[in-house]
């Protein structure tokens, strides 16, 4: 019977991991695209806030989630854009302007929300997990893998298609080599700063579908401040990653494994550990993964300079 | 001979009038960017007061002016003012040596905690060596919780930007751990500490304000780091080391000493902070201490341009925006969070008319 018990604290473990992996997968893919074109985004905790807050917005006007989807990455990418033309065009200060990003995506949203929706407490109806006859009637492996609804699922999807427009089209290629030899890429006739605009864009409309998921497909509410760092901790995926977006959806699912553990021996009565301890993990994790999976060799050689044209 | 002399004497001085003039008007134009940025920034709040049904004039009439209505609002202003001085001050020493110290707020808290633990395990002791002990254990626990992230940095190449706000979630959980477990006073019904004894209160300025000597702490280590920077050899290794860290390596300079200086350095005046705020203010260490004077602290140092002498100015004008935010909450409903959308504006404005002067001086 105990292994009944922890067979089914696994499966569920495992489907919480992957659903609260979520956020962390968009958003780390999207900065394997930006950062992989030289383009550092500490940025990536506001922007993720903005794409949360407009997803929320456009569903509780519509009642519809594939529009609150589609409002977070806009709202993303027209945030990326602000990043963009301050770190690209005007050569700013990639961390200076993504801690100014940070500061404006956490007060204009709680600002917005704060004015137009904390007084009515209405939360929206977010997306359900699908049912697939059979599998999700598996034991043990229904629950941990089949029962999710289709944002979680489209992370599989997120994570082939951005490898192969990495690694298999012309568009991937010129956007590597501008993390590397961006003068390579300008001599070739190709524009460095159109580039890095593209892969800017390309990952804060993953960051802002990121957020969204936390407001459309896991809590059905916004709040102030709900990415609680993982705009950080995906930044620290990348590294773990070694700039792959493959790597960036497994190491994602490591640490959905931490706040899924977190989460799920907070309700064990019997734990002696303080419930702080757990809810520490994930950010203790980050920094053990900064130091374990260290070296640069991987890191695009490029990374947080701005392109000087000649 | 006498005319010679004379000559030389013309334009030796016409060329201190010309270098006098050239540096005066630079110092305007370095002048002018800050106050441009502000005014960028109050506009953009102002716009978005209107836009969602507020009164925008609401942003000059009552954020900047709003708070200074007699001695007990002045002296509010200039007890906000103590923490983004001292962390604003700190952090450019960071940001000059090219650390990007994200963690402040987190210092502040395990500052605040040590000076909890000294204010309230020890008893018996004279105000003069208690109350500085107090400010000292902070100094010291923020430095050591910085020094972290710079240990981690010089050891392993972890970007201190993440390390430093990893910290800052792990000190929030600590304090929420120890006001709700070990720390925490049984007899009160909210989660916090015992009351530290008197004699480690930071003393006050005036009896009947809630202004502490802090002010005047701050006031003196910002000067003192403005000096450090500007005229020791040891501020000199810092900048160069933050300009282009393999020159400073050639030149025979520690790089990696450096770089746990300056972010050490950082570090204590963000756990000083801390300490005054438990020590000063609150009397008590509880879970949301502060208002998040860690991050705006960076806006502090940014608007700044890196120097800790002006600091003392955009700590103040922070603290005077603060101050009017929470006014016009209670006045007009406006969320005090407006502060936050201010702030980045003036980051962002900063860095773009920075880069208009350098385009500008390019063109001239």
């Amino acid at each position: 019977m105990d292994d009944m018990m922890l067979l089914t604290f696994l499966a569920t473990l495992v489907g919480a991991a992957w659903r609260l992996a979520t956020p962390l997968i968009f958003a780390s893919i999207g900065e394997v695209f930006s950062e992989r074109a030289g383009v550092l985004n500490i940025g990536l905790e506001g922007t993720m806030l903005v794409g949360a807050f407009c997803g929320f917005a456009a569903a509780s006007a519509t009642g519809n989630i594939p529009l609150g989807l589609l409002a977070g990455v806009a709202g993303g990418m027209l945030f990326g854009l602000v990043f963009a033309f301050f770190t690209i065009t005007i050569k700013a200060d990639q961390i200076v302007v993504g801690a100014a990003l940070n500061l404006l995506g956490m007060g204009l949203t709680a600002f917005l929300f704060r004015t137009y929706y904390v007084s009515t407490g209405k939360g929206i109806d977010i997306a359900q997990p699908v049912h697939i006859p059979w599998l999700s009637d598996l034991p043990f492996l229904g629950e941990a893998f089949f029962r999710q609804n289709l944002i979680v699922y489209s992370t599989i999807l997120a994570a082939i298609l951005a490898t192969l427009v990495l690694y298999r089209t012309s568009f991937g290629l010129t956007l590597r080599a501008v993390g590397e030899h961006p003068k390579a890429v300008d001599v070739a006739g190709r524009s460095v700063p159109g580039y890095r605009y593209a892969a800017v864009l390309v990952g804060t409309g993953f960051a802002g579908l990121g957020g969204a998921f936390l407001t459309l497909g896991h809590s059905n509410q916004f709040v102030e401040g709900m990415t609680s760092g993982r705009g950080f901790i995906a930044l620290a995926v990348v590294v773990f990653a070694r700039w792959s977006p493959i790597g960036a959806f497994f190491v994602s699912l490591l640490f959905g494994l931490f706040y899924a553990l977190q989460l799920m021996l907070q309700a064990q009565a019997s734990i002696v550990v303080p419930y702080q301890v757990l809810q520490a993990l994930p950010y203790i994790m980050t920094i053990i993964t900064l130091v374990v999976f260290r070296g640069k060799g991987a890191a695009p050689s490029k990374l947080g300079q701005p392109y000087e044209m000649r | 001979m006498a005319e010679i002399n004379q000559g030389v004497r013309e334009t030796v001085n016409s060329q201190a009038t010309h270098a006098f003039t050239h540096t005066l008007s630079r110092a305007a134009i370095s002048a002018l960017t800050p106050i441009a940025a502000v005014l960028v920034a109050l506009a953009f709040g102002a716009a978005l007061l209107s836009l969602n049904g507020f009164n925008g004039s609401d942003v000059v009439t009552v954020m900047v002016f709003g708070s200074f209505q007699d001695m007990r609002s002045v002296g509010e202003i200039l007890l906000k003012a103590t923490p983004l001085i001292l962390i604003g001050a700190g952090l450019c020493v960071a940001f000059r040596c090219s650390i990007w110290n994200i963690g402040a707020e987190g210092q502040l808290y395990v500052g605040a905690i040590a000076a909890t633990l000294v204010g309230t395990s020890i008893d018996g002791l004279s105000v003069w060596v208690h109350a500085p002990l107090v400010m000292l254990a902070g100094a010291l626990a923020g430095a050591a919780w910085a020094g972290i992230a710079g240990y981690l940095k010089v050891r392993f190449q972890a970007s201190e930007i993440v390390t430093t706000i990893m910290l800052n979630y792990i000190a929030l959980i600590l304090t929420s751990y120890l006001v709700t477990g070990p720390m925490r006073d049984a007899s009160a019904a909210y989660p916090q500490s015992a009351r530290l004894v008197r004699e480690a209160w930071t003393p006050r300025l005036v009896t009947d304000l809630r202004l502490h000597i802090g002010i005047l702490v701050a006031l003196v280590l910002a000067v003192g780091l403005y000096i450090f920077l500007r005229r020791s050899s040891r501020g000199f290794a810092l900048r160069v080391v933050g300009l282009n860290p393999h020159a400073a390596r050639y030149a025979g300079m520690n790089v990696a000493r450096n770089v746990m200086i300056a972010i050490c350095i950082s570090g204590a005046m963000a756990g000083l902070a801390g300490a005054f705020e438990v020590a000063g203010v609150t009397r008590r260490l509880y879970q949301n201490i502060s208002p998040g004077y860690g991050f705006e602290g960076i806006a502090v140092a940014l608007l700044a341009g890196n120097n800790p002498l002006a600091a003392i100015l955009s700590g103040g004008l922070f603290a005077t925006l603060r101050s009017g935010s929470e006014v016009l909450q209670i006045t007009s409903q406006v969320p005090q969070v407006l502060v936050l959308v201010i702030q980045g504006i003036v980051i962002l404005s900063v860095v773009a008319f920075a880069k208009l002067r350098d385009v500008l001086r390019i063109v001239a």
